[in-house]
């Protein structure tokens, strides 16, 4: 056991402490006092639950039961964040019922689900939980044994004497534990004591899911209940001018039809409330079939919208462009604006006169279109509006980015909304923007009745908030010896430039020059699993692969020959990545795939390496192509996301990475005529299949002692350059507009 | 048009009045409070409606309740009693899930499959399951896990 960072555990408390009203809860920290449950009578064997904290149960028959607080969307957070608690809780992983965490900022400090966050900042926050609740059950037997703390000890949700060979279990003091205070001078494990943490576990919620459980907010359903769906413009750029609803008011089942507003006129935007449309119209009715049929009849005149500007919180002014955009003009647009001075956002050396006296220059421009998330569950809300009250039962992956806009459109106090989390079939990013809460909300008053709002899935990929279109033009200058002199970066995109100007080549070339460039556009877009590195990747790794060619290095010989440099004498002081743990990456892949070695000769191998949230990947990739078919033998990763907490889940995460990768490369394109999406559905959006995945996929994760960084998007990005340099071996062609796979046809 | 049907699903007879183009999907969910069957894109293209008719994998999302009398559904929680058909046995084992939205389709395509082929190769369930899909990436976990429930049953 190691004493760790109790300042850090102290600070935490006290904060959230002071959020949970004061009085008696003072010093209680978030923790609930002890609520223990009333019995149910002497032949009723349901456990009585003593709530420890509010994370924790624990009951008579030593059943404990722990709330996982992030929002779950597939990432297996409701088995590795309860792991964190049981570890330092002592008790075995198989007496343990998970269950998941309400929306509640008082009993979770932090429910948040995006960025590749939730183990690494619940890491020392939930071991803490977990450690204090058994202080808590130790200094209970002491008082119940009159003995001293220090003797007793703790396993298996056992406190053993092992002097007098006392032992109980922890439901025997879980009534006394959960009166005491929390204490605040908290022990977190060593890493050589864990018994939990670092051992497979599969999913909690795997038996309820194969059996089809209504785990979704899809599924949700109570009395009364009607369904909604909304009506809105066909395309980018317009908006509702008028509508007649006569004839779908009188179709079957239909209850109401109304316009609704997302926001009003003056919201300010606080950069998660990206909505694709502002006003649309509202349909009520008995079951999802009649409301799609009523749909069907609305009569509604859509005009092109004029210009606007958007608020935001900061008093920044955006302006929405007025227009009907298409995918061949944005093209047409970033290509041009290539060719145009950028805004300059990092500058090392002498770029300039390193390209003027260059014996030779290499420049390639990559493109990638925008991509839908394509959540399997499409996007859905139930909210109950009553008086001034609102209860959702939402999926949503940050429950407090849109709470102020909910509070803002409603005029409510938050005190009075309630959201129930649910699992969501998907997020990926896009349920991180939570406006059909509100649409929800505002549709359950207009008809006051408690209402389901669902996106039919023809909604949810032509309304969505996409993965921005990009652009990067990248230059490399070599003297006469082919050695690398200097590298230029220029990137943009519909509307936002994909530059990480910090990242990797940068601080390893002496000349360098980022440059940026935005188109601003009427589509709307958001976070996409790994913004902005889901497109560098692709495009740097394929350029760096196509240089090396050039110089006659080994893909991979290239790379940490740069990344050595960079260790060693890096350019510049503001080098976002940790050189030797990319180096490291790199080299688990090249010995776990046998770059390089005489039996893997004849196979059509391409490499990519990227660092985003926090965390390394390389991926190697073998594949062969006939005709326009591309078939992945095996896929090969390597990850340095520091301690791993559930090896299994993590793997279950990074295969399906590079499959979704692959499958975005290959086939995703959202793109656009006139405003409208020319995909709806899936058979016109090419979703990659169980034929095209891999039949192999290893995943290897670097063994450290570093804090856990993250997992659920560092192995996403890299494999898209992995597939683009892999078909080049194939195909002898490289590859710089995404999706690829369609450039294999004719 | 509303008219009353008698449906046979789970080898139960439910009577049900719906519209006659209301697909299965809808009736399941909406009207017989099942919601196993997930609701995908409701033009057959994903799969995660997959029930069985007559013993064979269908898009539920595709089929009126008008065409269904004199069939057999089977749902997901028609599939077995406890959860543990080995199709979803094999699931659990090998940890397939991720978000599990589709999941509920993708064990109904696997269960259909193995009736027919008990042992499948890897090309046959490359095939079969190609009209199932998953966006977060479960595929070769789904082929190990047919393997497993193939070798077990």
């Amino acid at each position: 056991m190691k004493k760790t960072d109790s300042n850090y555990s102290r600070r935490s408390f006290l904060k959230v402490s002071s959020l949970s009203g004061g009085g008696m809860m003072l010093g209680i920290s978030w923790f609930a006092s002890a609520k223990p449950l009333e019995s149910l009578g002497e032949l009723n064997i349901e456990p009585v639950w003593q709530e420890v904290t509010s994370f924790i149960k624990i009951a008579s028959d030593n059943s404990i039961k722990i709330f996982s607080p992030n929002p779950e969307f597939g990432q297996n957070v409701m088995t590795s964040l309860p792991m964190l608690i049981a570890e330092e809780l002592d008790v075995d992983w198989k007496q343990v019922e998970v269950e998941q965490g309400n929306y509640d900022p008082k009993a979770f400090p932090r429910q948040f689900t995006g960025g590749s966050q939730g183990i690494r900042m619940a890491w020392k926050q939930l071991r803490t939980v977990g450690s204090a609740a058994r202080q808590m059950i130790l200094t209970a037997a002491s008082q119940a044994w009159n003995l001293p703390v220090t003797e007793l000890t703790t396993a298996n949700g056992m406190v053993t004497h092992a002097f007098s060979g006392k032992s109980e279990t922890y439901g025997t003091f879980a009534a006394a534990a959960a009166k005491l205070p929390v204490p605040t001078d908290i022990v977190l494990k060593g890493n050589q004591s864990f018994r939990l943490i670092g051992t497979p576990q599969k999913n909690v919620v795997a038996p309820k899911i194969v059996q089809g459980k209504p785990l979704f907010g899809m599924d949700y359903r109570e009395a009364g209940m009607l369904i909604a769906m909304t009506e809105r413009p066909p395309a980018f750029g317009m908006r509702l001018k008028s509508f007649d609803a006569t004839a779908a008011k009188k179709m079957p089942g239909i209850v109401d039809i109304f316009p609704i507003k997302v926001f009003n006129d003056d919201h300010k935007f606080a950069g998660f409330d990206t909505r694709s449309f502002n006003e649309v119209i509202a349909v009520v009715g008995k079951s999802t079939w009649d409301v799609m049929n009523a749909r069907k009849k609305i009569k509604a005149v859509w005009e092109v919208a004029p210009e606007r500007k958007e608020m935001g919180v900061n008093n920044r002014e955006t302006t929405v462009p007025s227009g009907l955009e298409s995918t061949t003009k944005h093209y047409a647009q970033m290509l041009e604006m290539s060719k145009k001075p950028g805004v300059i956002e990092r500058k090392d050396g002498d770029p300039e006169k390193a390209f003027a006296e260059a014996k030779h220059v290499i420049e390639r421009t990559y493109t990638a279109p925008f991509l839908a998330h394509n959540i399997m569950e499409p996007t859905n809300t139930f909210a109950h509006y009553v008086g001034d009250k609102v209860r959702f039962v939402a999926p949503i992956q940050i429950p407090d980015w849109i709470m102020p806009s909910i509070v803002a459109r409603l005029g409510i106090p938050k005190e009075n909304i309630s959201i129930e989390l649910v699992r969501m079939g998907g997020g990926f990013g896009r349920r991180a923007y939570g406006h059909y809460m509100i649409e929800a909300a505002l549709i359950s008053k207009q008809a006051n009745a408690p209402v389901k709002l669902i996106y039919s899935r023809e909604d949810d990929v032509s309304a969505g908030i996409y993965r921005p279109s990009y652009q990067l033009t990248y230059r490399a200058a070599f003297d006469e010896n082919k050695k690398l002199i200097a590298f230029h970066a220029k990137g943009g995109g519909v509307p936002e430039s994909p530059l990480h100007a910090n990242r990797f080549p940068a601080g390893a070339i002496d000349n360098y020059l980022a440059e940026s460039f935005v188109i601003p556009s009427n589509i709307t877009i958001g976070a996409f699993r790994a913004p902005r590195s889901n497109f560098n990747a692709a495009a740097e790794q394929s350029f760096l692969d196509e240089i090396s060619e050039y110089m006659g290095k080994d893909p991979i010989a290239f790379r940490l020959e740069l990344l050595q440099r960079a260790k060693d004498n890096p350019v510049g002081k503001t080098n976002d990545y940790d050189a030797s743990r990319y180096m490291g990456v790199l080299e688990l892949v090249r010995d776990k795939s046998g770059w390089g070695k005489p039996e893997n000769a004849g196979k059509k191998r391409g490499v990519s390496a990227y660092f985003c949230h926090n965390s390394y990947a390389a991926q190697v990739i073998d594949l062969q192509v006939k005709g326009d078919q591309v078939t992945v033998d095996q896929v090969t990763t390597a990850l340095d996301c520091g301690v791993v907490v559930n090896p299994e889940g993590a793997k279950n995460m990074a295969e399906g990475a590079a499959i979704d990768g692959i499958g975005n490369a290959l086939f995703g394109q959202l793109t656009l005529t006139d405003g409208r999406t020319d995909q709806r559905n899936f058979d016109t959006y090419r979703m990659i299949r169980h034929n095209e995945a891999p039949k192999k996929i290893d995943v290897h994760f670097v063994k450290n002692e570093i804090d856990p960084t993250g997992l659920g998007e560092p192995p996403f990005p890299p494999i898209f350059g992995a597939v683009a340099n892999a078909l080049y071996k194939a195909t002898g062609k490289r590859f710089y507009q995404q999706p690829f796979q369609p450039q294999l046809k004719g | 048009m509303i008219k009353k049907y008698s449906v046979k699903i789970n080898k139960k007879v439910h009577q049900v009045k719906a519209d006659e183009n209301m697909p299965l999907l809808w009736v399941l969910r909406d009207i017989l409070e099942m919601e196993g069957t997930k609701y995908g894109c409701g033009v057959g293209s994903c799969g995660a409606c997959t029930v069985h008719l007559n013993g064979q994998a269908v898009r539920s999302c595709q089929l009126p309740i008008s065409a269904l009398a004199g069939t057999e559904i089977t749902t997901i929680e028609g599939l077995s009693a406890k959860g543990d058909h080995p199709v979803q046995k094999a699931w659990v084992d090998v940890d397939v899930a991720q978000c599990g939205y589709c999941q509920s389709g993708q064990i109904m395509s696997a269960a259909a499959l193995l009736k027919t082929t008990p042992n499948p190769t890897e090309e046959d369930i490359e095939n079969f399951m190609t009209g199932n899909i998953c966006r977060c990436g479960t595929y070769t976990r789904i082929k190990k896990a047919i393997q497993l429930a193939a070798l077990k049953s």
